[in-house]
């Protein structure tokens, strides 16, 4: 059930080559500015999840950072709702501060260990001044504590966060982004920290706050299997720069990327097999950012590039994101059902309107079938 | 005879609430070149069943019944300095996040090189140079970067950092705690590659902790699954998580195993278990499972369940057990847990 | 590879450690508040030692000048620097003056210093600490720039200087103990508040949208408390110890009599060369009783707020 009746037109958030660089004190002076994010474009739709994939150190917490404004990029646009967030200034701002979100990976290091649950949850009704009179307040605290499965309210609600467990801090993390009703929740690994066995929780729990109340996920991560089991679209991140984009079934299903599928390969399952899993176990780590190969920034660790001989435009040449046409893929409708998808598309690629395009920055997409 | 023999080991924490027995009677055996798991949520007592065999343990911890023999010899009766020379020696540990304990102020070989001039003294500084390239090497990292920090490393490099250094004086056993959470998937394979491919070309025996069941399917030839201080399941990983092979035997493994996403499959929902492990200083009554299981009857809140075989090498402490080698325990309906405090698991509002 | 439910009679459980602290578990290890805290200040020998010296000491300082008051005009020519006696518990000073009195009277004048010195350079250091550590920059160049000036100060001359200007007085006493103190808490608090700064859930209510004063006020003061009081109780202890070590000098307020002066009309008057123990053993038991007091006691709080000081595992 979809709680914005009337949606805005075009996506509610929007990249657009966006730059995030940083400067080190350290190395040749020619190497000083790091480009964590490198030319990175997409857009989010109202009631969409996106997920964001890629190894730590690939950019993908500096676009968070952007997005929530916590960084200025240093080139490129961010968009939310159409207008770029980047002068905003006063109630403008304040506004934005309830409508975009974010939920960190750390459950416990979000939070101040002297505030109760209800101080923390309080706090950002405090902050934006809301919520009326005192008892007004602690009606919503307490019902927004009900929402995240933190039962039963009043008795979690005088707990410190060292009495709470990991699963029971990030619920609570959650409650405090929630009880703004803001329409983009930035998840930044919110269950990596946490027991195999809780992520379920959290996971279903995010789910159902976008059936429930129609907020758009940006679900940041560094496990595609993660992102498989919530997302309705995928974006590969690679040094700073999407490499694939499309919608979930199908980037799992048919990867085009070399990258994505390495990653693909790599999804942990509880097997035990005799033959050993058809894994592609990428050489090494990813380069840092100061040091970004030339040409394509995978070629270095590529498995395809070695296959076909090391291919000179490899090297030379750096490949834009291309949709790649739907051969034989099946009718639309991949999406996830439930999605409010408004034909968001990534970046200044054309929406399909047979469903969200599936693009793959490699020279040699379809070789890789 | 094995390697490492572990007899109804119970230990014990003073806790300003009472004592709390985090091990309760349990037993394993490690055979040499044989890579041990263990397996369960954060504070079911894994941690202190590693640490507890070379003696590792919190002052505020006691082993209070049971046996530990290594090689042939009873640890609990070792004193100080056999310990010394067992630790590291014979018996090697990585520790919990300790690629964040690295020292920062000294290279990653001179910290290598330190068990190794600890243990033989006689080395000379030559002797250990080699040592440690050797080290590097073994564990994929190109020896030339001896002389680097620890702070321009990766985490997965200085979690093969932290392998060499058990390495270093060549032990029979390696305990690794929680080797590759907080690391990459993609750095996760490749330590684990790492790992499985040391305990086959040397021989070594391991026992690895983890959480994460597919680490554990990954690496392990065996498993020991634990749950609230006592083993649950035991058996051959080929036996229990192989595809096409009986599978697990006690319901808590069966859930477990479904917390995994399976990408080859519909996209359905990965499964939680509802409620949280029972508190240690008063264990309930029965099986401790019992009140997050699907499938639990009355006999298993008052008879507590002993470890039966249920195949070769294969054992579970479960009364039901055939029904979850039938697959019965994730086909039950989902439980309605009472308002216990803290429930996780239980969901947003919303249609039920 | 099992064997399954085996019991043995074999291996004896191990011995505990012996005196081992009764703290173990997670929870115990994380408790806040000051609940923890005292058990932990009663539980170690050095703290409740502490306790004890502070309980006396407070009792002196406050009772003692009700009950036994001190006339500092009470001068008596016929009785000057006699042993201790029936009506003269601790004999008397220089001046004839009952010494027991007088101790009583100084401990107060000793102690109300150091408070109030300690008031000064807490506030000043706390906040100059904490306004550099979180706004950093200019800010935090500048101030730290003005905490070295300050932390060189010799606090000695400075008096004598101002002193000559204004005359005797406590309150110069207090005043400049005060300003020459507050840098080392400043640079404690500095630190303290830099780390905070960069925390998760600091980082986490800013992009909430809550504005600075909002974040030092409800998330930093309230975390870098701990360290300020802990610091508090020890800069107490020094601050007394400065006053003494002034007044003993001859720089004191001449009139309010502390432990300082008394040690100094003791030196002055030649007591020390007559033997007349009374008058200046007293004073320095008070002043090493103080000073321990405020010293064990800031130790054994720090030690139960700082868990990385505790006696190792």
């Amino acid at each position: 059930m979809t709680a914005h009746a009337t949606a805005p037109a075009g996506p509610l958030l929007t990249l657009q080559d966006l730059v995030v660089s940083y400067r080190s004190r350290r190395g040749p002076r020619s190497r000083r500015q790091i480009r964590a994010v490198d030319g990175v474009s997409f857009s989010l739709g109202t009631g969409e999840i996106l997920a964001l994939v890629g190894e730590s150190g690939c950019g993908k917490t500096s676009i968070v950072r952007a997005i929530a404004r916590l960084e200025e990029p240093a080139g490129g646009q961010v968009l939310f709702r159409g207008a770029s967030i980047a002068h905003v200034r006063g109630p403008a701002l304040r506004q934005l501060r309830r409508d975009i979100q974010v939920v960190f990976q750390d459950p416990f290091e979000s939070l101040d260990p002297r505030l109760t649950a209800f101080d923390t949850v309080a706090e950002s009704l405090l902050v934006h001044r809301l919520g009326g009179s005192r008892a007004g307040r602690r009606d919503q605290v307490l019902a927004m504590l009900e929402q995240v499965g933190l039962h039963p309210a009043e008795a979690i609600a005088r707990r410190y966060p060292h009495q709470l467990s990991g699963g029971q801090r990030q619920r609570l993390v959650i409650a405090g982004a929630m009880v703004l009703g803001p329409d983009l929740v930035i998840a930044d690994e919110p269950v990596s920290m946490l027991d195999v066995s809780l992520r379920a929780g959290i996971l279903r729990l995010m789910l159902d706050l976008r059936d429930s109340r129609g907020v758009s996920i940006l679900f940041v991560t560094h496990d595609l299997s993660l992102a498989w089991v919530v997302a309705d679209r995928v974006a590969v991140v690679y040094l700073g720069r999407i490499v694939e984009i499309g919608s979930m079934d199908e980037v799992i299903r048919a990867p085009l990327h070399p990258y994505t599928r390495a990653l693909v390969s790599v999804i942990p399952v509880p097997e035990t097999t005799t033959a050993r899993r058809e894994r592609i176990l990428l050489r090494g780590e990813a380069p840092s950012a100061s040091r970004i190969p030339g040409g394509c920034r995978f070629h270095p660790r590529c498995p395809l590039y070695r296959q076909l001989g090391e291919p000179e435009r490899c090297r030379t040449e750096d490949p834009a994101l291309v949709a790649v046409p739907p051969a034989g893929r099946g009718p639309a409708g991949t999406s996830k059902a439930g999605t409010h998808t408004d034909g968001a598309s990534p970046g200044r690629i054309g929406a399909d309107a047979a469903g969200p395009e599936h693009a793959a920055a490699c020279h040699f997409a379809k070789e890789s079938s | 005879m094995s390697l490492l023999e572990i007899t109804d080991l119970r230990v014990q924490y003073t806790t300003p609430r009472g004592p709390v027995t985090a091990v309760d009677g349990a037993s394993l055996d490690v055979d040499t070149g044989q890579v041990l798991g263990l397996a369960g949520e954060s504070g079911c007592g894994k941690t202190t069943l590693a640490l507890a065999i070379p003696r590792l343990l919190a002052r505020e911890a006691t082993i209070r019944s049971g046996s530990i023999t290594f090689g042939g010899r009873d640890v609990l009766a070792m004193t100080d300095q056999e310990l010394r020379s067992v630790r590291w020696g014979k018996i090697a540990v990585v520790f919990q996040g300790a690629m964040n304990s690295l020292n920062p102020v000294h290279t990653i070989g001179d910290q290598i090189a330190e068990p190794i001039r600890a243990h033989e003294p006689k080395t000379t500084a030559a002797q250990a140079r080699e040592r440690v390239a050797e080290l590097l090497d073994s564990v994929g990292i190109d020896p030339g970067r001896s002389r680097s920090f620890p702070h321009e490393l990766s985490g997965g490099m200085r979690q093969r950092v932290l392998i060499a250094m058990a390495l270093a004086c060549r032990p029979q056993l390696i305990v690794a705690d929680e080797p590759v959470t907080a690391l990459d998937v993609m750095t996760q394979a490749q330590i684990l590659e790492v790992l499985r491919s040391l305990s086959d070309r040397l021989e070594l025996s391991m026992i690895l902790i983890s959480h994460d069941l597919s680490v554990i399917a990954e690496v392990c030839d065996s498993v020991n699954v634990m749950y609230a201080g006592k083993i649950v399941e035991t058996g051959p990983t080929s036996a229990i998580f192989a595809p096409g092979q009986v599978g697990p035997a006690h319901p808590y493994t069966a859930r477990l195993r479904h917390a995994f996403p399976d990408i080859r499959g519909e996209r359905t929902f990965i499964e939680a278990i509802p409620g949280h492990p029972p508190d240690l200083i008063a264990p309930p009554p029965g099986c401790r499972f019992a009140d997050r299981c699907t499938i639990a009857v009355d006999k298993c809140r008052t008879d507590e369940p002993a470890l039966e075989p249920v195949g070769a090498g294969h054992a579970a402490a479960c009364h039901r057990s055939a029904l979850v080698l039938g697959g019965a325990a994730l086909d039950a309906a989902p439980l309605d847990i009472p308002a216990a405090d803290g429930v996780d698991g239980q969901t947003a509002g919303g249609p039920s | 590879m099992v064997r399954p439910g085996v019991t043995t009679g074999l291996g004896g459980p191990t011995a505990p450690e012996p005196g081992s602290p009764a703290l173990a578990t997670e929870a115990a290890e994380r408790e806040l508040g000051l609940r923890r805290v005292w058990r932990s200040v009663t539980a170690d020998t050095m703290g409740r030692a502490g306790l004890i010296l502070f309980a006396i000491v407070v009792l002196m300082a406050v009772l003692g000048p009700l009950i036994f008051p001190f006339d500092a005009t009470a001068v008596n020519s016929s009785e000057l620097l006699q042993p201790p006696s029936p009506q003269h518990w601790l004999g008397t000073d220089e001046l004839g003056r009952d010494v027991f009195r007088e101790f009583l009277a100084a401990a107060h004048v000793s102690l109300v210093v150091g408070l109030a010195a300690t008031a000064i350079s807490m506030v000043l250091g706390a906040g100059i600490g904490i306004t550099a550590g979180y706004h950093g920059r200019w800010a935090d160049t500048g101030l730290m720039r003005i905490t070295d000036f300050f932390l060189v100060l010799p606090q000695l001359p400075l008096v004598i200087a101002l002193a000559a200007f204004f005359g005797q007085n406590l309150w110069i006493i207090i005043l400049v103990i005060g300003m020459t103190g507050w840098p080392t808490t400043a640079r404690i608090v500095r630190s303290q508040t830099l780390s905070l700064r960069e925390r998760q859930f600091v980082t986490r209510v800013r992009s909430l949208g809550a504005s600075n004063l909002r974040i030092l006020r409800v998330h930093v003061l309230p975390n870098v408390m701990p360290l300020i009081f802990a610091n508090t109780v020890l800069v107490i202890g020094g601050a007394i110890l400065a006053e003494a070590t002034l007044s003993f000098l001859g720089l004191g307020d001449p009139v309010q009599v502390s432990w300082g002066t008394m040690l100094h009309f003791a030196f002055q008057s030649g007591a020390i060369g007559r033997g007349a123990w009374w008058f200046f053993i007293p004073p320095g038991v008070g002043i090493v009783m103080v000073v321990l007091a405020f010293t064990l006691t800031g130790h054994s709080i720090d030690q139960a707020m700082n868990p990385r000081l505790r006696g190792s595992r």
